[in-house]
């Protein structure tokens, strides 16, 4: 009796050391996580006079809307850079997640003969790349892809991280007795796949599927090298250029830089509207995503 | 099961299974053309290109292209960055990342543990353009909370933007400040595929919460540790130039202490236009990569050949 209310006092102490540490660590580094985004939300609400004056703070005691007026006042240009991003995510991430799961599910079938010698020839392409410079001039004077929506959507379309998933996700829950029974009813290896194996593997899909949507709507580097027109520029792209010139600012949302125009609060404020639907979204939609890193995790 | 030899053997069993080629053939495409066609490319290293002549007719160059890129001095500075950038990045990432997924593993509060662990991922989902606007807003001399804050406190306001010094240590911050979380997750599913049973027994024979973490959680994280740090090094030479890019742009004052391969070959790229000089950077980059990824390969397979990778 004695020795075990003294083992459970150690317990307890050392529980408590634990709590504390745990508390204090993970508390900062959640609060580090979140801070900068505070800065943003807070500081594009404030009055660009009070910016000017005083900095970003967390409590500016000049609040003003004059940052989104202007945004919102003519928004054509912003609009447009949603619509691009929106359509570029949506019909690259389907096309993507179809052909991607497609291909993977053509991998995991034991009889095909060719199967590893396929997977390899994927997976070596990263151990080895043409490089930048290689594929910027393919793409620009083989393909002829400068300044068209496709290039937006093919270039991030494919991860051979996400293909090598989906193939042994196939082959480890996926019983073969399934297509072989299938086939023997007379059905084919195309209509297995789009029937049986596709449905059977939604919520892996899904996960990835997510990933790969968020790969788009964050791309702005293929904008950058391959889209000059400003009708096909995507949200982020249009995001960076405002962000590294106050003048474009003005350019995108009014066409006339005045000097009274609130730049700073601009930069905010359009950073808000920019990041907005991912924020809001982000709660609904972190499981998906905890889940494909752990399938990942144990599968990969 | 004795399929005939040679070229008959490949047109049966391609017409034999042509449903599943044709499945694959997409994706098939898009890596012959966005991957392979590239990788051929690389003749561009040997030529003087122009457009024009295209990457065919564009005249040899010989090694001139090289010459030029190890000349310049540009090459062990921009190799020193990105290795040592990288190799700072991979491991505060797998310390920090594990440490924290063993924390929230251990945390009381389970809705603590969620909201911590929630706000701790959020970075991840944002781009590096925005990244580059959080810096801009704590960071930049007149207006930036940093400075108002030193200031304030009576000290001087410092010029992060033009001090080289300084970011040695915010990359690092901002890499781990972006990355964390997802790091987190990783580790975090590791633990939880634990199995339940070695933590009763521990706690069964008097092993305390300190114990735990350190004879059970920490030698059985083991093979996934190994498993990310070795994916990671295959990535040394290649790491995070969005991040380098957007965060610090075409700074003249920052470049040498941060210029890495992948900066330098997209500004030998879109400004100079020098693509003889960036093709070749590109492929000393690919060669370094394969070579060290062979290394370390061999080297796992010699010490522990499970946890090789091929």
């Amino acid at each position: 009796m004695h020795f075990s209310s003294r083992r459970l006092g150690r317990r307890t102490s050392d529980r408590i050391a634990l709590d504390i540490i745990t508390y204090v660590i993970l508390g900062v580094i959640a609060f580090v996580s979140l801070f900068p985004f505070l800065v943003l939300l807070i500081n594009s609400f404030a009055s660009e006079h009070f910016i000017i004056n005083k900095g970003y703070t967390l409590f500016p005691r000049e609040l003003s809307l004059d940052a989104y007026e202007l945004v919102f006042l003519n928004p054509q240009k912003i609009l447009r850079a949603y619509e691009v991003t929106l359509f570029i995510t949506i019909v690259g991430t389907a096309l993507s997640l179809f052909l991607s799961s497609m291909a993977a599910y053509a991998l995991s079938r034991k009889d095909l003969k060719y199967r590893n010698v396929l997977s390899f020839l994927i997976y070596f392409t990263t151990l080895f790349s043409g490089g930048l410079a290689p594929t910027y001039i393919v793409v620009t004077t083989v393909l002829h892809l400068k300044n068209t929506l496709a290039v937006l959507l093919l270039l991030p379309m494919f991860n051979v991280l996400y293909i090598i998933m989906l193939r042994n996700f196939f082959q480890n829950s996926v019983p073969a007795s399934l297509a072989e029974s299938a086939k023997i009813d007379g059905a084919g290896d195309f209509t297995i796949f789009l029937r049986i194996v596709f449905p059977l593997t939604t919520p892996a899909l899904a996960s990835i599927g997510l990933f790969t949507a968020l790969a788009y709507w964050n791309d702005w580097w293929t904008a950058m090298l391959y889209v000059e027109k400003q009708s096909l520029l995507p949200l982020q792209y249009v995001l960076y250029q405002i962000l590294s010139s106050v003048t474009l600012a003005a350019n995108v949302v009014n066409n006339v830089a005045t000097l009274n125009m609130p730049k700073e609060t601009l930069k905010l404020a359009m950073t808000v509207v920019s990041i907005g639907p991912i924020v809001l979204a982000y709660p609904f939609v972190q499981r998906f995503f905890i889940k494909g890193i752990t399938l990942g995790a144990v599968k990969g | 099961m004795s399929a005939p030899l040679g070229r008959r053997g490949v047109l049966s069993e391609l017409s034999r299974n042509r449903t599943l080629y044709l499945m694959f053939l997409p994706v098939a495409v898009w890596f012959v053309v966005f991957c392979y066609l590239p990788i051929g490319g690389i003749i561009l290293a040997f030529k003087d290109f122009n457009y024009r002549d295209g990457i065919l007719g564009s005249p040899w160059h010989g090694f001139r292209n090289f010459e030029f890129f190890f000349r310049s001095g540009k090459a062990w500075n921009v190799t020193k960055n990105t290795l040592l950038y990288n190799l700072i990045f991979l491991s505060l990432y797998t310390v920090i990342s594990m440490f924290t997924a063993i924390l929230i593993s251990e945390a009381a509060g389970r809705r603590f543990k969620k909201v911590a662990q929630t706000f701790m991922f959020l970075p991840y989902f944002i781009s590096w353009v925005v990244v580059s606007a959080f810096l801009y807003n704590l960071c930049n001399y007149e207006y930036g909370m940093l400075n108002r804050v030193l200031v304030a406190l009576g000290g001087h306001a410092i010029n992060v933007y033009g001090t080289p010094l300084y970011w040695y240590f915010i990359l690092p911050f901002m890499y781990l400040w972006k990355w964390i979380g997802f790091g987190t997750v990783l580790y975090l599913a590791a633990i939880m595929g634990m199995d339940q049973e070695c933590f009763e027994a521990a706690v069964i024979d008097g092993a305390n919460e300190f114990q735990k973490i350190s004879r059970i959680i920490l030698p059985l994280l083991r093979p996934t540790m190994v498993l990310l740090i070795l994916l990671g090094l295959g990535r040394v030479l290649r790491g995070e130039f969005d991040m380098f890019y957007q965060l610090i742009g075409n700074n003249s004052v920052l470049i040498d202490a941060t210029d890495i391969i992948d900066t330098l070959v997209f500004r030998s790229l879109l400004g100079t236009q020098d693509f003889g000089m960036a093709t070749a950077a590109g492929f000393y980059q690919s060669v370094l990569c394969f070579v060290i990824i062979l290394v370390v390969n061999r080297v796992v397979k010699s010490l522990e050949s499970d946890y090789a990778l091929f």
